[in-house]
């Protein structure tokens, strides 16, 4: 699997590390129940993935990647700020 | 249809005839309208929670409903290691309720499933990590689960082919749970569905679950299958790898991602390798099966997957850690290499619990540790499901405890699937 980083150009994935679902947000609140979503609940699909991706060996960017649970296929990757 | 009994006399008599009379096993069934209970997945959790279900709760009026085909899934996709060696209060006294049903399991289903109680030996390589491994044992042997810490001399008695002094991950020692060992996953699959069918479960192949009906007060009351709508008092989902797809039919999220794990069989050797060993300094464990091949297998990919393949990366892992404690296997050639979808938790330990759903029962979360739970999971979702209240073994593994913080945490990696 390679990562097209938009720093460094496609990259093997094993210069990247991987944090999970870029879809959920930090709740506003401290509500326990918004936090239980945030922390634990995922959609999980079998498809189209937004995720984080970590290029810890090369310029060191959070990127949100678009890839394919079902392929690995990357349909996109930018800068996640 | 009556299974037919193996015995010695049986099978010298199926030999004599040149093994031309054997008939099926089980009953492939074709699905009735409405069934007391429906198990979704017929993997073996589910084949487990069936055969349970009649024995043990006398619930017979059964339908188990596979996607595909019987031992297809993940029950044939794993390393084949049965162990009870765990550290936390929830996990230890459910994983030796396995163990020992897996130790009678062959008598109980009047099938070779080929359990051998070769021994898993978990290695140490530093001083921090024997202690850590001595809590452990210590926690297993309260719990009246067998364990023994070795010093390196007791680990060369048993396997002096290590490297010991290997300069980065020296062998100090290792964990032995000599009552761990290695079951037949076909075997297993193949058994639990003979002894199901005979007690009257029906066995329904080729069948995907695309719906759950629930009534105006939000109960489940049916599923919608490739096969037409199949009605049912209560509805178990036993589909770990897919858990989330599925539950999302009834509108449930999960703790859950699913990953893909990757394991691998070397071409066949003489006897090398007796019980099963892990190398402690990072994820590599193996054993040798009844044919000659090694297999072995590592982490996780640790990227969310449903692909069933995995990546060079964890290959080339793995496989280090291989060299680091038997730099001999270098020489060997890989036979075959597959994947397999895990339910991988927010804490790394599983899920037996009713739903926010009635009606709707959920078995999951078995990250890479399910063939070894299999018939405890089945018994303990059985109990569920008939009786309504968790089986004393299994209590711990509630759904709501990651919203409690009641979690189960083995390797302490908080709520990171990919860690566990």
């Amino acid at each position: 699997m390679r990562i097209p980083c938009p720093y460094c150009g496609e990259r093997d994935a094993r210069e990247f590390s991987y944090l999970g679902d870029a879809s959920v947000a930090r709740p506003a609140t401290d509500d326990a129940a918004a936090y239980h979503e945030y922390v634990n609940l995922r959609a999980n699909p079998a498809g189209p993935h937004r995720e984080f991706w970590y290029h810890a060996s090369g310029c060191r960017s959070w990127l949100v990647v678009t890839r394919d649970t079902r392929t690995h296929r990357i349909d996109s990757a930018e800068l996640a700020r | 249809m009556a299974a037919m009994k193996f015995s010695a006399l049986s099978l010298l008599r199926h030999a004599l005839t040149g093994n031309r009379e054997w008939t099926p096993h089980w009953r492939d069934a074709s699905p009735k309208p409405t069934y007391d209970v429906v198990i979704v997945g017929g993997g073996g959790h589910g084949l487990a929670t069936a055969y349970y279900l009649a024995r043990e709760f006398g619930i017979r009026n059964v339908a188990l409903l596979e996607k595909g085909w019987i031992g297809g899934g993940n029950v044939g996709r794993n390393t084949t290691i049965v162990r009870s060696n765990y550290l936390l209060p929830g996990n230890i006294p459910f994983y030796e309720t396995s163990l020992k049903l897996w130790e009678g399991l062959e008598q109980a289903l009047n099938f070779n499933a080929m359990v051998s109680q070769r021994g898993v030996l978990n290695l140490y390589h530093s001083d921090a990590q024997r202690d850590a491994y001595a809590r452990r044992g210590n926690a297993m042997r309260l719990e009246g689960v067998d364990a023994d810490l070795l010093d390196a001399d007791g680990v060369a008695k048993l396997v002096p082919q290590l490297d010991f002094d290997n300069a980065r991950f020296p062998i100090k020692g290792g964990l032995l749970q000599r009552r761990g060992g290695t079951v037949r996953h076909d075997a297993v699959a193949w058994g639990f569905a003979r002894a199901a069918s005979d007690l009257g479960v029906d066995i329904i192949q080729n069948c995907e679950v695309t719906g759950i009906e629930r009534d105006p007060a939000g109960r489940a009351v049916a599923v919608e299958t490739s096969r037409g709508r199949i009605g049912a008092a209560k509805i178990g989902l036993a589909v770990a790898g897919n858990s989330s797809r599925v539950a999302a039919l009834a509108g449930l999220r999960l703790p859950i991602e699913s990953h893909v794990l990757q394991a691998f069989v070397s071409e066949g050797v003489k006897p090398l390798i007796d019980g099963v060993i892990t190398f402690g300094a990072g994820h590599f464990y193996v054993s040798q099966s009844d044919k000659g091949g090694l297999v072995f297998g590592g982490d996780i990919d640790g990227y969310n997957s449903y692909a069933q393949r995995g990546n060079l990366p964890v290959v080339e892992d793995v496989c280090e850690g291989g060299m680091a404690i038997l730099p001999m296997i270098g020489r060997l050639r890989l036979l075959r290499s597959w994947g397999g979808i895990m339910d991988m938790s927010m804490d790394g330990s599983p899920i037996i619990d009713r739903t926010p759903v009635d009606g709707l029962y959920l078995n999951a979360g078995w990250c890479y540790g399910g063939f070894k739970a299999t018939p405890a999971s089945g018994l303990c979702f059985a109990h569920l499901i008939a009786r309504g209240v968790p089986h004393p073994a299994a209590s711990a593994y509630c759904l709501d405890r990651f919203a409690t913080g009641a979690i189960i945490d083995e390797k302490g990696q908080g709520a990171q699937p990919n860690l566990h």
